[in-house]
């Protein structure tokens, strides 16, 4: 009998002694598989330690994509923010720097990010209110003032709008005099995940992808230090996605870009490098962590099998990445979430990410002031300082379990995928609603388990308080926002050349319903001064309105 | 109280840009299944769009779901056009993000019946609704 066998039955032995009379309760990954009370190396089927894991920042990538991992580097620690006008959110941005934030993030208010400008009746109450208002170039070059776009890197939670936002950066580092190929900085740009979660979508899903695949080449042709795409699992999670679904979705959303890059004519060594991805860590510790592995391995595997990159950055996947979601922070107890975020941020950085965000606590209640922020980066700054995890890569590689929870996800990612293929792919799924049902099916059970009790919830289904309401200081936005904001617009149509605004947005339509790449038509237009809401309302007039499919 | 013959029918509603449509779409499930006609309007609805709906829908309640801060404005404005249209007698219940008491008060002051922040139970929702509808 070999050793594993040897293993496997004396395991089955243990089981017997220990738990034959007194049972425990069974206990399930929250993506809906079977745990054992213990794993063993029998539990590895025919683990191959240079096969499966390898060596970090060589192939498949398991431990990591970078060899020395955080004994070189620290990740960059990323706090997302904006609010108000972009004086506001220059000044917190110049705030974060200060207290030790290594790169930006920026947040749009609803207005921006759906393609409104700020004088459009639709959006009065959302000026400012949950992100930055963006309606020209000029409120770009106010939120980098004083920061050359050379020396910092920032982050774009934009999808919709993302043509707009990435012309308008790039004027900004022209106007800079910063050379193209030295800006830095990750573009959103994940189109297909916003019908899935979150929603910021505008035109269909085929005119959507076109938009997506001219970042794609223009960033490659002429920004290349730059991610054109950030490749989202962690919204998918947030609206009710397990973490097989965030995986297997956000990887079958990652081949769709891929192959319509590679459809454009781009060999794809040439992009795949600066492909990135966000993926988030909620609640179950261990399981997100495998969750992180085994993406990263299956990435590889299918960059290098499926489209024959060759290049092994090709095939690194690099994760910006969220410590406790948005959907597990609650309004009781709020302090209690800081602790939520901790585990979360702990479980993402043993995980491997390159860039983390940890949530502020008071987010079950509005967005977070200047010290929740900070709050929420001292929270990464003890465990990269302090807790001494930084100091050995991937420490949790080897562990019985990890290395058979990572095989595992691996193996049910895979199957779903291969589903989406039989089904026809995402972009069709998405049409029909067939995904959004899948992912509001997680969302529902897991209300119902809230409820229940079946899923724990401290302060919320257990160990409740009931308590007098707290007086904290919440966020607010200020009264003089919407006017400043409609002033500063007012004034910038006043002072530009209308006809030169027209001109472009001519030539922009031109290419819209040609075959051309459209992002240096859409900066044309940025740099006569026309407005987000200007290009994006031509944009919607030619490529027509998206029907979101019933799922509910 | 016995049950009414006919099936309470819900307008789930999502006014304004925010795309968080978790909720509304766990709660447009969990009504159906206490027994509701449940009518969603899917995302980025303006505020006339959820009037005429609920009015061609002809709706016992309407459920406005709301996470990015607006409660309070879209929720007067919602009510507003509502009365100019005459429709003064249906639900109007609110849920989502509602971080104070104070928002709570002052929603009801305006004219919302309901307010449900997030994690509130779907039987303390279904019983609200059930009752209040009853009651008319």
């Amino acid at each position: 009998m070999d050793k594993t066998e040897d293993i496997r039955k004396d395991k089955e032995r243990w089981v017997k002694d220990c738990l034959g009379k007194k049972p425990v309760k069974e206990a399930k990954s929250v993506s809906g598989f079977d745990l054992d009370v213990v794993y063993t190396p029998a539990d590895l089927n025919d683990f191959d330690y240079k096969r499966d894991l390898g060596f970090p920042g060589e192939y498949p990538y398991t431990r990591g994509v970078y060899g020395p991992m955080y004994r070189r580097n620290l990740w960059t620690m990323r706090q997302y923010a904006g609010f108000g006008t972009a004086e506001e959110t220059n000044e917190r941005f110049n705030y974060l720097l200060k207290v030790g934030n290594t790169g930006l993030s920026v947040a749009f208010d609803l207005a921006t990010q759906m393609g409104y400008d700020s004088d459009d009746p639709m959006v009065e109450e959302e000026v400012g209110r949950v992100g930055v208002a963006v309606d020209t170039v000029k409120d770009m070059e106010t939120i980098f003032a004083g920061m050359p776009l050379d020396k910092i890197t920032t982050s774009f939670t934009i999808n919709g709008c993302a043509p707009i936002i990435l012309a308008m950066y790039v004027v900004v580092a022209e106007k800079q005099g910063v050379p193209l190929e030295k800006v830095g900085g990750t573009l959103q740009n994940d189109i297909l995940k916003e019908y899935m979660a979150r929603g910021t979508w505008l035109y269909p899903p085929e005119p959507s992808l076109r938009l997506t695949t001219d970042i794609i080449e223009f960033c490659t042709k002429n920004l290349p230090r730059f991610n054109p795409i950030s490749i989202c699992g962690g919204h998918l999670r947030g609206a009710g996605a397990n973490p097989v679904q965030e995986g297997a979705y956000s990887l079958s959303n990652a081949i769709t870009y891929v192959e319509r890059a590679v459809e454009r004519g781009l060999d794809v060594d040439s992009f795949a490098p600066r492909l990135s991805f966000l993926l988030a860590s909620r609640e179950e510790f261990f399981e997100e962590i495998a969750k992180m592995r085994a993406v990263r391995r299956l990435w590889a595997k299918i960059m290098k099998e499926r489209f024959g990159a060759k290049d092994p950055r090709s095939m690194m996947l690099r994760v910006f990445a969220v410590g406790g979601g948005g959907i597990d922070l609650t309004k009781e107890q709020p302090e209690t979430n800081i602790v939520r975020a901790s585990i979360g941020t702990l479980g993402v950085i043993l995980g491997g990410a390159q860039a983390v965000m940890t949530c502020p606590y008071d987010e079950a209640y509005a967005i977070p002031t200047e010290e929740s922020e900070r709050l929420a980066l001292r929270t990464q700054q003890i465990i990269a300082h302090e807790s001494g995890v930084t100091k050995v890569v991937d420490p949790l590689g080897g562990s019985y379990y990890i290395e058979a929870l990572t095989n595992r996800i691996e193996e049910e990612m895979k199957k779903m995928m291969a589903d989406v293929e039989k089904r026809g792919g995402m972009v069709k799924l998405i049409e029909s609603g067939y995904v959004q049902g899948e992912i509001l099916k997680g969302a529902y059970e897991e209300e119902k388990k809230l409820i229940s009790g079946e899923k724990a919830k401290v302060g919320v289904n257990m160990f409740r308080v009931e308590e007098e309401e707290r007086d904290f200081e919440l966020h607010q936005l200020s009264p003089e926002t919407f006017t400043n904001q409609l002033a500063k617009l007012k004034a910038v149509k006043e002072e530009r050349d209308d006809k030169k605004v027209k001109a472009s947005l001519d030539r922009l339509r031109s290419a819209l319903k040609g075959t051309e790449n459209t992002i240096p038509y859409v900066m044309d237009v940025v740099r006569a001064y026309g407005t987000l809401g200007e290009i994006t309302a031509l944009m919607k007039d030619v490529f027509g309105k998206f029907r979101e499919p019933s799922v509910v | 109280m016995g049950k009414r013959e006919i099936p309470i029918r819900v307008l789930v509603a999502k006014p304004g840009l925010d795309g968080h449509d978790r909720g509304a779409k766990v709660v447009v499930r969990a009504l159906r299944d206490a027994g509701m006609e449940v009518i969603y309007t899917g995302l980025h609805q303006s505020v006339d769009q959820v009037v005429a709906t609920a009015i061609q829908e002809d709706v016992d309640v309407i459920g406005l779901s709301i996470l990015n801060g607006v409660h309070i404005p879209i929720s007067k404005k919602i009510i507003m056009k509502l009365k100019e249209k005459g429709v003064e007698d249906r639900l109007i219940t609110v849920g989502g993000v509602i971080p104070t008491k104070e928002d709570e008060e002052e929603l009801k002051r305006i004219g919302v019946h309901g307010v449900f922040p997030t994690s509130t139970p779907f039987d303390v929702i279904v019983g609200f609704i059930e009752s209040n509808v009853h009651a008319r």
